[in-house]
């Protein structure tokens, strides 16, 4: 009784054990300014000193997407499911893009700025967050690079139409941001002990895009792969994308429940892993 | 109750040695199914030993900390002391959240902000003013409160001219200026500060230490410092804890924790005394004893050394001397000085002392080398490095500087002023 009514009293008690759900939402919430800080320090430190600045935002899908149209369109001939080449690439890369981005971004948080975090405290998910957040931009950016692709095709006359999924537009960057988020930060909590890890994040991402939709649409996806793709919870992420700005793609609300649940499952353990881990990872990084 | 800022209960932490990487898994493996499915306590745990580096430990988990309890009232200032590895930059990390304490746990009232380091952060592409801002809001402070102090802060620092220049531009000096000015500016209830002062010039030291004293005495605020300068300790804090292998040595008054530390830093021979029979010389003359004291034996710059050798003359009408050398840490001859009065000595046991007077020698351990000289100046006796002593200082002769004092010796001499040009405009 005595014990209950001094915890009360004190504004902060630092524990080596507490709760694993104790995930302390409310100091995130005051250090909410940090993160508009580090959001504004990576694109101003992005484009500083460059000659194109912000341009290379631009440059990358638009680069990726007139190599993919090459080699996967013209030598390999897949199947774009009648949409303009250059829109069923540039389509799947914006929206991969940034998932990926977020996951390789959070994924090297600790040792990233371990740093920062053996000198100072601020609730280490601020960071990931600010990774997301700056991310966010640079998706923006892409996407508009996609309306304006649109907008040429559109004029020229090409078979594509807009679907009144795109009101899901919003629920669907939240998913890739958070999907990324959750699996980065279970990676980087363990590559604080296992630093093997980082050297599977980095091609495995990559070998990941395969068993997406990006190249290919689903729908020609030979039927014994099919039900292993749309395992990926991305898949029906980018499908719904695909089918929201391009009329084209397998969207249905199973496909697209399953990414969700799957999004929250990996978010909820991540953040868990994380703040396990935040808590003594200056010991061993 | 009401006016105990931080209170402190059984505090420990542990660190694992050596390789951390290797085994890992296995080990994690084993601690988990021990600790989390059959309850038991963690058995990596268990085999700790005592923070003590000199000594070679059988296991590979160290306590930093062990059992530490103690508390701070609101408006104290307290100085943490002890000796490298002693747990002071343990213990700040664990008040400052950086890393969470493997036992124990620390009540804090008020808001606490924390400066293991100035200029965590700081991004070199960024102007100095939109530095302020970031380092402003990861030690803790909103935009708006960043906004109402920037003036202040840019002032304070001193560095307004450039405060729209990206800050890899700035010299050293300049970098540091402007972050101490930051964190020097933040609302909290409690600072912690480890030795910043290290750095900046005297000017800047002097702007420093003037900040943290209005901070604990003229606000009202509790400050803990930590740093290896007992002069700035002194000066700033009105209590101490003294910390030596993770646990609490002496915790009081700043001056008893001070001397406490002081009489206790020193782990060197002061004093070798040897049997008649087995001293060191032959049947001419044998040095008994040699030793370092001062009034109360605890060693600083501020006190008068003495140093006594004691010896046996076996031969009748033998003239005899000493002579003592003094070499510093860094084998630097610092001085010799032989007893300069050979009087013949009769048959008998006699006690040479010398005086080494205070505001002399610089802080650090000093070696002592004798000479025993008998007959025809042939040597008797040479005892090389036999004692040492290990100075501190109490800051008494030290103006407003608080950085490292250079020099192998440190007298403290007389400096004057003189007109040179009488007229009113020149000297003003």
């Amino acid at each position: 009784m005595m014990n209950k009514n001094n915890k009360e009293d004190w504004d902060l008690v630092i524990k080596g054990h507490t709760s694993l759900f104790d995930l302390k939402f409310d100091d995130l919430w005051r250090y909410r300014d940090l993160l508009f800080m580090f959001v504004k320090r990576d694109f101003v430190s992005f484009y500083k000193q460059t000659v194109l600045g912000p341009l290379w935002f631009f440059i990358q899908p638009i680069f990726t997407t007139i190599v993919f149209t090459f080699v996967f369109g013209n030598l390999a001939g897949i199947s774009t499911d009648g949409l303009p080449q250059y829109l069923f690439y540039l389509s799947g890369i914006t929206a991969w893009n940034y998932f990926s981005d977020c996951l390789n971004k959070t994924s090297t948080v600790f040792r990233d700025n371990a740093s920062i975090f053996g000198k100072v405290y601020f609730p280490r998910l601020i960071m990931p967050l600010s990774i997301i957040v700056s991310n966010l931009i640079r998706f923006a950016v892409q996407l508009s690079l996609l309306l304006c692709m649109m907008a040429y095709f559109g004029i020229k006359g090409a078979d594509f139409h807009v679907t009144y999924a795109i009101f899901l537009f919003p629920v669907l960057v939240l998913m890739m941001a958070l999907l990324g988020l959750g699996a980065g930060l279970i990676i980087t909590a363990l590559t604080t002990k296992y630093r093997d890890l980082t050297f599977l994040v980095t091609f495995g991402v990559q070998l990941l895009m395969y068993g997406t939709t990006v190249i290919y649409p689903l729908s020609a996806a030979p039927a014994q792969y099919k039900s292993i793709i749309e395992l990926n919870p991305m898949t029906g992420i980018i499908e719904a994308f695909r089918y929201a700005f391009l009329g084209k793609g397998e969207f249905t609300v199973w496909s697209i429940g399953y990414s969700a649940v799957f999004t929250i499952v990996i978010l909820f353990l991540g953040i868990i892993i994380f703040n396990k881990t935040e808590k003594n990872f200056v010991d061993t990084v | 109750m009401s006016d105990i800022a931080i209170e402190v209960e059984n505090l420990s932490k542990a660190y694992q040695i050596g390789q951390i990487g290797t085994g890992t898994i296995s080990r994690d493996l084993e601690r988990f199914w021990t600790t989390k499915i059959r309850g038991k306590e963690d058995p990596f745990l268990k085999i700790g030993e005592t923070n003590d580096r000199s000594k070679k430990g059988t296991s590979d988990i160290v306590w930093s900390l062990k059992d530490i309890d103690f508390s701070i009232k609101q408006g104290e200032a307290v100085g943490i002391i002890g000796k490298n590895g002693a747990g002071k930059s343990t213990l700040l990390k664990l008040l400052s959240r950086v890393t969470s304490p493997t036992t124990g746990e620390i009540k804090v009232m008020g808001r606490i902000a924390s400066l293991l380091e100035v200029g965590t952060g700081f991004h070199p592409e960024l102007s100095g003013r939109e530095n302020i801002y970031l380092n402003g809001a990861i030690l803790g402070m909103r935009k708006k409160e960043i906004t109402r102090k920037l003036d202040e802060i840019i002032d304070f620092s001193g560095v307004e001219r450039y405060v729209d220049t990206p800050v890899k531009r700035y010299s050293s000096g300049m970098y540091v200026r402007l972050a101490f000015a930051v964190a020097a500016h933040l609302e909290s209830e409690i600072l912690i500060v480890d030795e910043v002062l290290a750095v900046g010039d005297a000017e800047f030291q002097k702007k420093c230490l003037g900040k943290m004293g209005d901070i604990s005495k003229g606000e009202g605020r509790t400050v803990l410092f930590v740093s290896h300068n007992m002069a700035a300790v002194k000066s700033l804090c009105s209590s101490g804890i003294l910390l030596e292998n993770g646990l609490i040595k002496s915790r009081g008054g700043v001056d008893e924790v001070l001397n406490v530390y002081t009489s206790n830093a020193d782990d060197v021979n002061n004093v070798v005394s040897w049997q008649r029979e087995k001293a060191p010389g032959d049947s001419r003359a044998r040095i008994l004893s040699v030793s370092i004291k001062s009034e109360d034996n605890i060693f600083t710059i501020e006190k008068d050394l003495f140093v006594e050798v004691v010896f046996e003359n076996g031969i009748d009408d033998q003239p005899l001397n000493v002579s003592m050398s003094v070499f510093d840490e860094k084998e630097v001859y610092v001085l010799s000085s032989p007893n300069l009065q050979r009087p013949p000595l009769k048959k008998g046991i006699y006690k040479s002392v010398c005086k080494l007077p205070k505001d002399f020698l610089n802080t650090g351990k000093y070696y002592f080398t004798f000479l025993l000289i008998g007959n025809n100046y042939e040597l008797i006796v040479q005892l090389d490095k036999v004692i040492a002593v290990d100075l501190e200082e109490e800051g008494l002769n030290r103006g407003n500087y608080f950085g490292y004092w250079a020099g192998t010796v440190r007298p403290y001499l007389k400096w004057d002023n003189f007109p040179v040009i009488e007229n009113q405009d020149g000297f003003q």
